[in-house]
């Protein structure tokens, strides 16, 4: 299927110019039959992060009169913005979504500039004022999601020691680990989470090390934030332990030991930002939301969950699908070092712009971020 | 230790179980490229070797159901990934250091493409020999499942040692290393010997390759190798070109890579990057205690493109 498509580009370079490329650029609306291009960072098919996108992608294609053509293990350099010139030029897509947070600054806003008739959508960018308006940037709040995961967790150890496969300690990351945990404390104030840090996205080696390393210290539930979730899903459940997915649903991995996982809703996300363009209101340039938006979504549960967790997840679940929403992050938070970090009285919604600045691991986590 | 917990005792253990989980592929890769080193060849595109063989291990479990056939397949690729290296080697004026590199990209390369529909479905694994079962922590029992390719590595270190000290093959590959003229006044092609020994240090890296995929982390993906196979060529100077040697250098890195989670896993989480750096300081620490500006490498066989 990948050869196919490649050759098939090739293929297009010779009569491209002369069907395609000539209406690139001058599309005023979208047409009968419009393109819209993926780019991934790594291969789709990894259980993670790229598949959840192309999973969107794949929910595009199923639209009658929308034609969608991807490109894997585009690194984050200026091949990027070849392969953006190539989709426009060669493809004539006229909505690109460059999926990778590198992607973003300098490389899509130098394209989006360089297009401005052409639709720019980047996967957690942070758009502003100054940037094209015809770029825009989407992200999930999918620790909401963690904090489900966190009480399934958290009702389902048996040594309320949970364990954390961590990449890097950006504000992302822990911002997972902290609501996974807190949520895990909501249903048991005895649990603990244990994060060990590989050091990079993709490191199986390590990944794998780092949870025996988990599991040998008592950690009877695990989850993640690499890359690729695989390994340490398998891992686990090798050795008896029960998991949480992250990205995607690994539950076909190990349905047994699978309990629920934090997942990308991006195939309920893409449709939606097409019908915005095709009723002419156009997305809006910055677009963020949880699970109420239907961004982000909780794995159905494995068939290890009991009926008590499966009632304190739902019951979390219907507050954030609540009007109001609920505040993960609640004022009187203290970290694991003993510091107030949210002073008693303000909560930090999920929208507060001090969140996505997270330097901080909350009381129960053991671990540290440098 | 009610709560199964085994505290401080993880550091120890998870480096032993390390040494024995993460070595493998390190040890044959370093056998592999002992063999070719010695009959005066470097092959630097063992790490591509390495990663079409995880690839190819993985492919052929799952389609045959058989992760010995995987092994073996594993190892046929690199065997003909090394005969492409002598082949291309034999001909004139050619720089085997260039040739490795390239094969090295083009390695990875072909094994990211094919490996591509391989990524999604998971193949039947090589199983794992119970040495732990006279304890009753499972911690030390997990520790001690021991896959039987790390058996079979570290039975070779020694039967290679033996055999490049006394055997008629050992001594051909050897005199092809230290001088082809001598070899060649014995009336052997020494192309004939490289090809042979590049073949087989292609073979064992194949199957180095197959312990990743097949045991441990024990799934193909396309991070799967992070540059093990370059780390353990380079093993190979570090061990001085002795299989035993590279025994316990494999031994040592596995345990050193093991080291930065199990610290962290105990509440040492201060620096880990530092730790996860752990077995690279180990590398420079040894070089830099055994280099000497007085005499050139020990060991090293004089017809290598780096020693000639």
């Amino acid at each position: 299927m990948d050869s196919g498509r490649i050759s098939r580009r090739h293929v297009l370079q010779g009569g491209a110019a002369l069907t395609l490329g000539a209406a690139a650029g001058l599309r005023p609306a979208f047409a009968a039959e419009t393109t819209i291009g993926f780019i991934y960072v790594g291969s789709r098919d990894d259980y993670g992060y790229n598949q959840a996108h192309a999973q969107g992608a794949a929910a595009l294609k199923k639209i009658p009169g929308l034609k969608v053509v991807e490109e894997e293990k585009v690194p984050e350099t200026d091949a990027v913005e070849k392969t953006i010139e190539s989709m426009i030029n060669l493809d004539g897509a006229t909505l690109l979504f460059p999926t990778s947070f590198g992607y973003y600054n300098p490389h899509m806003i130098k394209m989006a500039n360089k297009y401005p008739k052409l639709r720019f959508e980047h996967c957690g960018g942070l758009w502003s004022e100054k940037d094209p308006k015809n770029a825009g940037s989407y992200f999930g709040y999918i620790d909401e999601a963690q904090y489900i995961s966190g009480i399934v967790a958290g009702l389902t150890s048996k040594s309320s020691k949970l364990g954390f496969v961590a990449a890097k300690p950006i504000p992302q990351v822990l911002r997972n680990i902290n609501a996974f945990t807190l949520g895990a404390k909501s249903v048991n104030p005895k649990a603990t989470t244990q994060v060990i840090f590989t050091g990079d996205w993709s490191m199986p080696v390590k990944e794998a090390e780092a949870t025996n390393s988990l599991i040998d210290q008592g950690v009877d539930v695990l989850t993640c934030h690499v890359d690729g979730p695989k390994t340490m899903v398998e891992n686990a459940a090798r050795r008896g332990a029960f998991v949480c997915g992250y990205h995607t649903n690994q539950s076909a991995l190990a349905p047994k030991a699978y309990l629920t996982g934090a997942e990308w809703n991006w195939e309920a996300l893409y449709p939606k930002f097409v019908k915005m363009i095709a009723s002419g209101e156009g997305i809006p340039n910055f677009y963020r939301g949880g699970l109420k938006e239907e961004i982000v979504k909780t794995s159905p549960y494995g068939e290890a969950v009991s009926a008590e967790a499966r009632k304190a997840a739902d019951e979390a679940k219907a507050k954030f699908l609540s009007a109001e929403g609920y505040a993960i992050f609640k004022g009187g938070l203290v970290d694991n070092k003993g510091k107030t970090v949210i002073p008693a009285g303000t909560n930090r919604g999920q929208k507060d712009p001090e969140l996505e600045k997270m330097d901080y691991l909350v009381e129960g986590v053991l671990g540290a971020t440098s | 230790m009610a709560d199964g917990s085994i505290g401080l005792w993880t550091v120890p253990l998870a480096v032993l179980g390390g040494a024995i989980r993460v070595s493998t592929p390190f040890l044959f890769v370093s056998l592999g490229e002992c063999i070719t080193e010695r009959a005066g060849r470097i092959n630097l595109g063992l790490e591509g070797t390495l990663v079409m063989g995880a690839m190819s291990a993985y492919g052929i479990s799952y389609l045959t159901g058989s992760p010995w056939l995987g092994v073996l397949a594993a190892g046929i690729t690199g065997a003909l990934l090394g005969a492409l290296h002598a082949g291309i080697c034999s001909l004139p004026r050619v720089n085997d250091v260039a040739v490795g590199i390239a094969l090295m990209l083009f390695g990875t390369g072909l094994a990211f493409y094919l490996g591509k529909p391989l990524i999604e479905p998971t193949a039947p694994r090589l199983p794992a020999v119970d040495f732990g079962w006279w304890s009753d922590i499972p911690q030390v029992q997990a520790a001690l499942r021991i896959n039987v390719l790390f058996l079979i590595g570290v039975a070779l270190a020694p039967i290679l040692y033996w055999a490049f000290r006394t055997t008629r093959w050992g001594l051909l590959i050897r005199t092809a290393g230290e001088s082809a003229d001598a070899a060649r006044a014995m009336g052997h092609s020494v192309l004939l010997i490289r090809l042979r020994a590049t073949m087989a240090g292609g073979f064992l890296a194949g199957i180095g390759g197959s312990f990743l995929s097949l045991f441990y982390p024990g799934s193909w993906n396309e991070g799967l190798s992070s540059g093990q196979g370059i780390t353990a060529v380079a093993l190979v100077i570090f061990a001085r070109w002795d299989p035993l040697l590279c025994l316990w250098a494999s031994l040592a890195f596995g345990g050193a890579a093991a080291l930065g989670p199990a610290l962290q896993s105990v509440g040492v989480t201060s620096g880990y990057h530092l730790f996860n750096a752990a077995p690279y300081i180990l590398t420079l620490a040894i070089m830099i205690i055994t280099c000497s500006p007085k005499r050139t490498l020990t060991g090293a066989p004089a017809e290598l493109s780096i020693t000639r």
